[in-house]
Order: structure tokens, then C-alpha cells, then sequence
């Protein structure tokens, strides 16, 4: 294992402290663990709070500030923060209009918010919280406890935080952050692997002409492996497959080009530029493109593709200011 | 068994736990994400510098102690998983300075009831629980049939592995395994495997004389 860390031990701490000070005006690191709060705290507005294991930077740290989250908790490694973490960061950023936790639908996550959210319900904390399941290379069915949550997660921090910082009511903040959820698809892929730093070798192998289709963002295998193939022809099986999961002709979309850690900006531009024609051809109207790293998977060498349907008040509120480390408008 | 006993069975499950550590990782790497060993051994390292202060509590309290400390330590879904576990086992055992027979079955019971709950599954999913609730049909059927509580818990340790290699011939639909539906085909669920190394290790104990 070939990595610029100091100790396996410290990765997480030292990742969050240096997210920190990158940003000290913005951030805070809470004193009990990798939990990271604005550095002014918002009061009179519903608190947004994220998390999820390390490792997908810069989610979720990267997206604590203005118009986006309150709070996100950062666990080990590609492993969901325990619930005292998490009901940490909520009471730190807790407010009287509430709080809204947006968790991925991976188990350990949903298990430990719902821990966490029994905890600060006992201690009369308004609080509920939105599952974003975007990732359509798995199926919905009776065999699975549906999709995973990936990139599409970015979108629901950015609308949901922006419908929050207007003043809304934790009611209307969930009610946008489920209609993102429900308008958002996202699939991914990849052609190497990540090694977990505890781990100290690749969660999988993949051969010098495979890849990896509708892989997780923790290197989990996708839906299947293939031969490798040239970009267009990688981009247009992940979009037929968006494209086919809901009906996006004739309406307005937000593209994310998501690269997962060690794919070259480079890359992510040859994708796009057969993303934006392909999706012209098929009678999909682009509003904004997002290219670049925002959910990653460590160094794993690959990318996802995200489109999110649009109407008149998601596409406000897409415009709304943010001010994070990671994303501004 | 008495209160001792219990914590030697934990000291001694964290001592398997860590030796084990990278087997059950790798099984997790095929089919999950690869970090079922590396989370259980760094709550059960936790758990293991917690023990002197349980050394004189009642039974109820030192399962709720372990619980707590696996909750706040391992993450994951093992963390809440086998933290609920722990801890509604110590409900059943709340005061107790000792544990009959049918108080230890009702304390597995109780057990697997936190797992269910919590996991919103059931058996036959390709969870710990395909390990576990075999186990404890087999151990409450010895102790209802006579058996000591010894030869009853080696027929549950038998029923569990048996569970394990059931778990190879079953489809994942709990769990980030369950993203990979037939490709979880053939191979051994690290929950399960981790829950019968717990059982075959309080059998060791309890076998010691």
C-alpha cells in the first residue's frame, strides 16, 4: 500500500482537522470526534445533517456551510459513524425549527442515524430524517433493501440546504429533499480499485482490460464485469440505464460528472462531451453541469453519472448561494 | 455462570475476534465491503480495556457495558447490530449475579430478538442470524430435552457453523451483500461466521473446568 498518510490510526482525524483548517472560518471540528459544525452556528433555520464512513471526500465535510449542511459526521474508513457521533453533531447544530438527517441507504448508515435519531428523539430534539437511494444499477425488488445512496446525495445536501436556509419548516425541507430523491438517478463504474487504508491492500481486482459496472462508491462490485470499452460506449450503458429508470424527455436536468478519486479531470471531460450530445439527442434539456470529484470512492479510478429532473422550485433552489468548502454558488 | 464466567467469555471473544480479524475481512471483501473484521476487532479492543471496570458488576450491566461500547465503537452495521444484541441480553439479565441454564437460553433469546429488530430482518436472509437462530433452537432444545448447559451450547456451536455454511448456498437480501443478489452465491456471510466464532468461544470457556 502506497499512500500519503502518517498512521493507518490517524487517516480520519487528520483528514477532518486538515478539511478544517483549510477552512477555518467556515468550519469547526467538534472536540468529541470527526464531526464538522459551521463555524457559526445558524439558529431559527431547520439544522441539515450528513455523514457516512471516510473516504468519499470531499462529502461530506467539504459540504458544512452556507446554503448547504449544519453538520456532517465523518466515520472510519468507508464505515458509517457510531451513534453517539452522530447524535453529537445533531445536538451541536440542533435548532427549534428541527433537524433533517439525509442519509445514504447503505445498512450500517441507515441503522446508525435511526440509533442516533432514537437518542435525540428521547432528549425532545425535533428531528426526522430522508434515505437518498439514487443508484439504479441495483434493482429495487424483494431481495434487496433497495438502492444505494451515492453522488446523488451532493443534490439533496445542495436543495435541501438551500430550502432550509429560506426558512422553511422541517416538514417542507424533507418534502424538497424527497422530491430530489425521487427525481435524482445516478450509475457508476469503475477500472481500479481502492485499497482501505486499514486494510492495506485493494478491496477487489480488477485486470488490466476489465472493468466494473455499477460499482458502490466502497468498491462493493457492481451489477457486473466487463471488458473495457471506450469512454462514449462506458457513459452511454451507465446513461441508457438512467435513461431508462425514469422519464426524462423533454424535461430539464442537472448533469454530475462525478469522478471517484483518481480519474483525471481529463477524463471526466471526454465523458461529458458525449454526456451533453447524448442527452441532446434523446431530447433531454441540460440546465447545469457539475463536473469533477464530489462523491469518491479513496482512489478508486472510475466515475457516475447523476442527472436530476428539474422544476421550477428544485432549479431555484439549485441556484440558491452556497458558500462550502467544496462548492460555492 | 456466574458474572466471572461472562467476563471471561467476552475477554476471551475479543481475543478471537482480533485473531481473526483478517479472515473475516476477507470474507467481507467479497461479498460487502470489506471492513467486518477491521470494525469488530477495533469495538471488541475497546471493549477488552472496558473490562476491569465491569470486573464487579451484575451481569445485566456488564452485557449492557459491552453493548454500549460496541455501539459507540465499531460502526458500521455490525456496531448497531450486535450493540442491540448485547444490550437487550443485559435487559434479561438485569441484577444478576449468576445465570441459570434457561436464563442464559432467554439471554440468546433476547439477543437475537435486538437483531431483528433493529435489522428489520429475519431468517434466510444470508445475515447472523442464519448462524444464531439455528444455535439457539438447537440450545434451547437441549436444555428443554435435559442436556447440561454445555453439551446443549455444543449443539447450538454445531447448529450455527452448519447456519455459516448454509449462508454459501443463499441469495444476500440484508445487508450491502444483498447489492450483489446471485454473485453472493457460494460464499460465507462474514455476520454469521463472526456470531458463531462468539458462540464457539463461550463453548471453550464454559468447557474449562
Amino acid at each position: 500500500m502506497k499512500k500519503l498518510i502518517n498512521s493507518v490510526e490517524a487517516v480520519e482525524e487528520q483528514m477532518i482537522q486538515g478539511l478544517v483548517k483549510s477552512a477555518p472560518n467556515k468550519l469547526r471540528k467538534l472536540e468529541c470526534g470527526n464531526v464538522v459544525v459551521r463555524a457559526n452556528k445558524k439558529v431559527g433555520k431547520v439544522a441539515l445533517v450528513s455523514g457516512g464512513g471516510s473516504g468519499h471526500e470531499p462529502s461530506h465535510g467539504g459540504f458544512v456551510g452556507k446554503g448547504m449542511l449544519d453538520c456532517a459526521v465523518a466515520g472510519a474508513v468507508f464505515t458509517s459513524p457510531t451513534p453517539d457521533k452522530i447524535f453529537e453533531g445533531i445536538k451541536a447544530v440542533a435548532t427549534d425549527a428541527g433537524v433533517l438527517c439525509i442519509v445514504k441507504n447503505y445498512t450500517g448508515d441507515v441503522l446508525n442515524f435511526e440509533m442516533a435519531i432514537d437518542m435525540a428523539s428521547d432528549e425532545d430534539i425535533k428531528v426526522d430524517h430522508v434515505v437518498v437511494n439514487d443508484d439504479v444499477a441495483v434493482q429495487d425488488s424483494l431481495y434487496t433493501t433497495g438502492r444505494r445512496g451515492v453522488a446523488g446525495t451532493v443534490l439533496v445536501h445542495k436543495i435541501a440546504g438551500a430550502k432550509a436556509e429560506e426558512g422553511a419548516s422541517l416538514e417542507e425541507v424533507k418534502a424538497v429533499a424527497e422530491k430530489v430523491i425521487a427525481n435524482v438517478r445516478t450509475m457508476g463504474m469503475a477500472i481500479s480499485p481502492c485499497t482501505v487504508p486499514a486494510a492495506g491492500k485493494p478491496g477487489f481486482e480488477l485486470s488490466e482490460d476489465e472493468m466494473e459496472i455499477g460499482i458502490g462508491i466502497h468498491g462493493e462490485p457492481g451489477t457486473h464485469r466487463d471488458k473495457i470499452a471506450s469512454a462514449d460506449e462506458i457513459a452511454k450503458t451507465l446513461l441508457d440505464k438512467i435513461l431508462a429508470d425514469i422519464d426524462y424527455k423533454g424535461r430539464e436536468v442537472v448533469v454530475l460528472v462525478n469522478g471517484m478519486g483518481a480519474t483525471p479531470l481529463m477524463e471526466l471531460y471526454i465523458i461529458n462531451n458525449f454526456v451533453q450530445d447524448y442527452l441532446a439527442a434523446a431530447g433531454v434539456k441540460v440546465y447545469d453541469t457539475m463536473v469533477g470529484n464530489y462523491m469518491t470512492s479513496i482512489e478508486m479510478a472510475g466515475f457516475s453519472l447523476t442527472l436530476l429532473r428539474l422544476d421550477d422550485e428544485i432549479k431555484k433552489l439549485y441556484d440558491a448561494p452556497a458558500n462550502t468548502p467544496a462548492l460555492v454558488r | 455462570m456466574d458474572n466471572k464466567k461472562i467476563l471471561e467469555i467476552i475477554a476471551a471473544i475479543a481475543k478471537k475476534i482480533e485473531s481473526e480479524k483478517d479472515f473475516l475481512t476477507e470474507l467481507d471483501n467479497e461479498i460487502g465491503d470489506g471492513d467486518h473484521g477491521i470494525n469488530l476487532a477495533r469495538g471488541f479492543k475497546s471493549v477488552e480495556e472496558k473490562l476491569p471496570t465491569f470486573a464487579d458488576k451484575d451481569i445485566g450491566a456488564i452485557l449492557k457495558g459491552v453493548g454500549t461500547q460496541l455501539v459507540s465503537t465499531v460502526g458500521g452495521a455490525s456496531g448497531p447490530l450486535y450493540g442491540t444484541a448485547f444490550m437487550k441480553a443485559g435487559n434479561v439479565c438485569k441484577g444478576k449475579t449468576e445465570l441459570t441454564d434457561a436464563e442464559f437460553v432467554a439471554a440468546l433469546d433476547a439477543a437475537i430478538g435486538g437483531i431483528k429488530m433493529r435489522g428489520k430482518a429475519v431468517e434466510g436472509e444470508k445475515t447472523m442470524l442464519d448462524a444464531l437462530c439455528p444455535a439457539y433452537k438447537a440450545l434451547k432444545a437441549g436444555i428443554d430435552g435435559g442436556k447440561n448447559l454445555v453439551a446443549a451450547l455444543a449443539d447450538g456451536v454445531e447448529a450455527a457453523s452448519a447456519g455459516v455454511e448454509y449462508t454459501k448456498t443463499i441469495i444476500a437480501t440484508k445487508g450491502r451483500a444483498s447489492y450483489l443478489k446471485e454473485r453472493s452465491l457460494g460464499h460465507q456471510d462474514p455476520g454469521a461466521t463472526s456470531s458463531t466464532f462468539m458462540l464457539q468461544v463461550a463453548l471453550e470457556i464454559l468447557q474449562e473446568k
